[in-house]
């Protein structure tokens, strides 16, 4: 029996405004808030509505036979919430239904993976924990921005407890293999890798309205009937596309979303199912480990980095931002690390690259690669003296994070000391609620006023000193109010 | 083939871009293998490179009768062409230009270059042109440039051969619009008469179709290319200190420091540049009627001690400029071709061109702006000189792009348009 695994994204770029140089250092917001709403609401109506609307309908029509998966970056998350929240709550009322899965992915949609761990870390953990707030579920697959993966991705991936991973079924890394099985990663076997079908994937995303293709009209059966021939042993197909497939790159108009809702009744006449990734991942075994020494992704024919990283320029704009990271990272001021996540999206890189392109390429505002790549160092050049003006440049980041620590570590000890302080309170009170019980009321007024000072001291988590003082208070208060105990215990 | 070409100047002896690009044109067509090119300049200076063309100077060709010894004409003209030919031409006299201003061998004198008295020459070339018409034998005319448009017209209406014009500019590009009706009635009549009208860039191609109201099926878009630096520029190019050892870092403008070229422009950008940094300069070479200008807006920004004008460079001097350069930016207004971005970027210097140039079509590896844009031009100017790999990858990738432009390819389908025009 075969299993469909479908998934969409859904991630939408944060456009950045024309930064001129001299702005830097006068001007700290680099958005284009026109672009934005526009870009946002657009999708959201001609995509992501009707698209969302039709899953609701399956999920009706079909109940747990239809089942699939999403993914949102944080940034689309933030853009969605602001301009378009009607598609939040359409997904949650999916969520409802009980035939959907979210999946973990870094916040940014950016590149952290390849760059700094601990980026990728904290970036993937606030996403999960946005997931679980808005869905209630926490992620247990996670895919990587546009489907990048190596085996040192894996591994990290593994290490923070994910189950599975999506990737790409490129051909240069599967050679005579199919993609049509799971897989898992070299660096952990506890990570199951499910790849993507990228010819029938392709067919729904790229050429379902392509009328010189030869498949032209695709019909749901004939699809189907594909996946019915596959042979025996391979079990699971998996579809993965962006959501805008349907509706922006392939319009409304060419039916698509009617191709979707059938798949679901021709699958069942041909013995296939749906299936979540979690849910294949939980049932299938590995038949094998994949070795990916360098990065692969969705993107392009080479299914490389080339189209973030193929030239100098991106290279350099992508080193420097990353040199900031750790400072980034413990860095607490809200605006520095939203600005951090947008700046960090992918697509940034996209607009800078120079290959020839087979499919023609939107650049958004900018003219040229170089454009994209003067505006964004123009952006980063603002966003880097930020960060350096938090952190003062002349220190090095280790003797930096010996500092930080140092700082957290009194934190934590702090914190220790106000729990120890408020736990004597209670105690305190407790004995002083049991004096007044006894007719020696005198004492317990008195020691009201003294414990009084002590918990006004707490919250404000004072200096070392001033935190001690009303500890050892605290002791010689305990022996008195013993005795008080001890006499009414007597009497 | 033969073809019987009007052109103004030729290189060594340059005094705008047309010298270049003829050179050019010869050249390619010369590397077909089976076309021969009779070239016809107002006044050679003998020192011309003739492997790709036959050089006739028009002041040699006599259009009044006079007997002259052989040894008398050897001696006065025999640096520039071969006495016989002086013979050969006094055949085919049309008519007595005695009134003209002749000399002792019946020949008009001409200043060279471009005089005050442009018009004057440009009808005493196309006299002399009827003379050589009458006497050669060719297949097809190109002529280059409005000042050689009336020749043209006179060998094709002698000949009835194809006329073929060459527009390397309008005198809308030249003038912002305000065009000198006589300049415009010289041009307007030159490509009435053509069979067929290469334009140096698409942009130039609209302005033929849309202000001369000519045929677009005959314009065609004849983009220029360069040729592959001389050992001894390369020599001076390769002396460039490496990107990191330069503390301060020049932007240039090279070119005629007039309206068309868009300087002031220029200054607007350098101003913002500098007001943010303080280790580039702004080097001006060139002259023009808007120099003074110039310096006083600079003087007038404060920034003139950052901005050099360092006067007319040629030869070897405009790539001791590239050398030390790091940015090239050519603002023009309206540039018809442009042909010094595809020099700069051969000497490895990265350029800023405007959208309204013709190179911009056929250049991919530099940056374009408008060129009224001075905050991009100005954002583009600081990116390049702050930002290492940008400067780089254009540095390299622009010197490959332009290795790709040859004249050979340009040769090839200027014969093919010989070819069609030759077939109607």
């Amino acid at each position: 029996m075969k299993t469909i695994c479908l998934y969409f994204e859904i991630h939408q770029n944060v456009h950045l405004k024309r930064y001129r140089f001299f702005e830097i250092g006068k001007d700290h917001y680099y958005f284009d808030d026109y672009e934005n709403e526009r870009g946002i609401t657009e999708t959201a109506e001609r995509s992501y509505i009707p698209a969302i609307k039709t899953f609701l309908e399956m999920a009706h029509l079909y109940g747990k036979a239809f089942k699939v998966a999403f993914s949102i970056s944080g940034c689309a998350l933030e853009l969605l919430e602001q301009y378009a929240p009607e598609v939040i709550e359409m997904l949650q009322e999916l969520n409802d239904t009980g035939c959907v899965e979210f999946l973990a992915e870094p916040y940014s949609h950016g590149l952290s993976s390849l760059a700094n761990e601990d980026v990728f870390r904290d970036e993937v953990e606030r996403q999960a924990k946005k997931m679980k707030e808005l869905f209630g579920k926490k992620p247990t697959v996670l895919r990587n921005s546009s489907l990048i993966y190596s085996d040192d991705i894996g591994g990290l991936v593994a290490s923070m407890g994910y189950k599975g991973m999506i990737a790409e079924g490129a051909k240069h890394i599967l050679g005579w293999k199919s993609p049509h099985f799971v897989y898992h990663c070299a660096q952990n076997p506890n990570l199951k890798l499910l790849l993507r079908d990228y010819k029938l994937s392709d067919d729904i995303s790229l050429r379902f309205n392509d009328s010189s293709w030869n498949e032209y009209p695709l019909f749901a059966d004939t699809y189907m009937d594909w996946i019915a021939q596959l042979p025996e042993e391979e079990k699971v197909i998996n579809i993965f596309m962006e959501l805008c497939a349907l509706g922006i790159y392939q319009p409304l108009s060419s039916n698509i979303l009617e191709f979707i809702k059938a798949l679901p009744a021709v699958a069942k006449e041909r013995g296939i199912t749906f299936a979540t990734p979690s849910e294949i991942i939980a049932k299938s075994k590995s038949v094998g480990q994949m070795d990916v020494a360098y990065p692969m992704s969705w993107n392009d024919e080479e299914r490389d980095t080339s189209c973030w990283l193929g030239n100098v320029m991106q290279r350099e704009a992508f080193n420097k931002l990353y040199s900031v990271a750790d400072r980034v990272l413990i860095c607490k001021d809200r605006r520095i690390t939203q600005d951090w996540d947008r700046i960090q999206a992918s697509n940034n890189f996209r607009f800078m690259t120079t290959k020839p392109m087979s499919v023609g390429m939107w650049r958004g505002i900018y003219d040229s690669p170089y454009d994209a790549f003067t505006n964004y160092m123009n952006i980063l050049g603002d966003f880097i003296n930020r960060v350096n003006a938090l952190y003062p440049t002349d220190i090095e980041n280790d003797e930096l994070n010996a500092l930080l620590t140092t700082i957290r570590n009194q934190a934590e000890e702090i914190n220790v000391k106000d729990k120890e302080i408020t736990r004597l309170q209670t105690r305190l009170k407790k004995l002083e609620g049991a004096a007044p019980a006894s007719e020696k009321k005198v004492p317990a007024k008195k020691a009201a006023p003294k414990a009084a000072p002590a918990k006004k001291e707490t919250p404000k988590a004072a200096p070392a000193k001033k935190v001690e003082a009303p500890k050892e208070e605290a002791p010689a208060k305990k022996a008195p109010a013993k005795k008080v105990t001890k006499k009414a215990a007597k009497k | 083939m033969k073809v019987l070409m009007f052109g103004w100047e030729y290189p060594p002896h340059v005094f705008g871009g047309l010298a270049t690009a003829n050179y050019g044109i010869t050249h390619g067509l010369h590397a077909q293998g089976d076309i021969e090119t009779l070239l016809c300049l107002p006044r050679p200076f003998g020192d011309e490179d003739q492997t790709a063309c036959k050089i006739i100077g028009m002041n040699c060709v006599p259009i009044a009768w006079r007997d002259v010894s052989y040894d008398y004409v050897k001696q006065r003209i025999g640096n520039i062409m071969n006495p016989d030919d002086y013979y050969r031409f006094r055949e085919h006299l049309y008519a007595d230009f005695n009134y003209m201003h002749v000399n002792d061998l019946g020949c008009m004198e001409f200043a060279g270059g471009y005089p005050g008295n442009l018009t004057e020459e440009i009808n005493n070339y196309s006299i002399i042109a009827g003379v050589v018409a009458r006497t050669e034998q060719f297949d097809i005319i190109h002529a280059h440039d409005w000042l050689t448009y009336p020749a043209g017209i006179h060998a094709k209406q002698v000949s009835g051969k194809p006329l073929v014009i060459h527009v390397h500019a309008t005198d809308f590009d030249r003038s912002r619009g305000n065009v000198n009706p006589t300049v415009y009635g010289i041009e307007r009549n030159g490509m009435d008469n053509a069979d067929c009208i290469m334009c140096v860039s698409e942009l130039t191609r609209q302005t033929v179709i849309n202000h001369y109201g000519q045929d677009p099926a005959k314009c065609f878009a004849m983009h220029n290319a360069v040729y592959p630096l001389a050992p001894e520029l390369q020599e001076i190019v390769d002396k460039r200190l490496p990107y990191k050892d330069r503390k301060e870092k020049v932007v240039t403008f090279l070119g005629r420091i007039t309206m068309q070229k868009g300087p002031e422009y220029f200054i607007e950008a350098a101003k913002r540049v500098l007001d943010r940094t303080s280790n580039v300069r702004f080097c001006f070479a060139g002259s023009g009627d808007m120099m003074n200008a110039m310096i006083d807006m600079a003087a007038a920004y404060g920034i003139a001690d950052r901005c050099h004008f360092p006067g007319f460079m040629k030869g070897k001097q405009v790539f001791e400029i590239f050398r030390d350069s790091d940015v090239y930016v050519m603002p023009s207004v309206s540039e018809p071709f442009g042909i010094s971005p595809l020099e700069a970027m051969q000497s490895g210097v990265p350029s800023i061109i405007s959208k309204q140039s013709g190179c911009a079509e056929i250049l991919d590896k530099c940056i374009k702006t408008d060129y009224w844009d001075i905050e991009a031009m100005a954002d583009a100017m600081y990116s390049l000189c702050t930002n290492d790999s940008l400067h780089e990858y254009l540095q390299v990738e622009g010197k490959k792009e332009v290795d790709g432009i040859t004249w050979e390819k340009v040769g090839i389908r200027i014969r093919k348009l010989y070819d069609q025009c030759l077939q109607k």
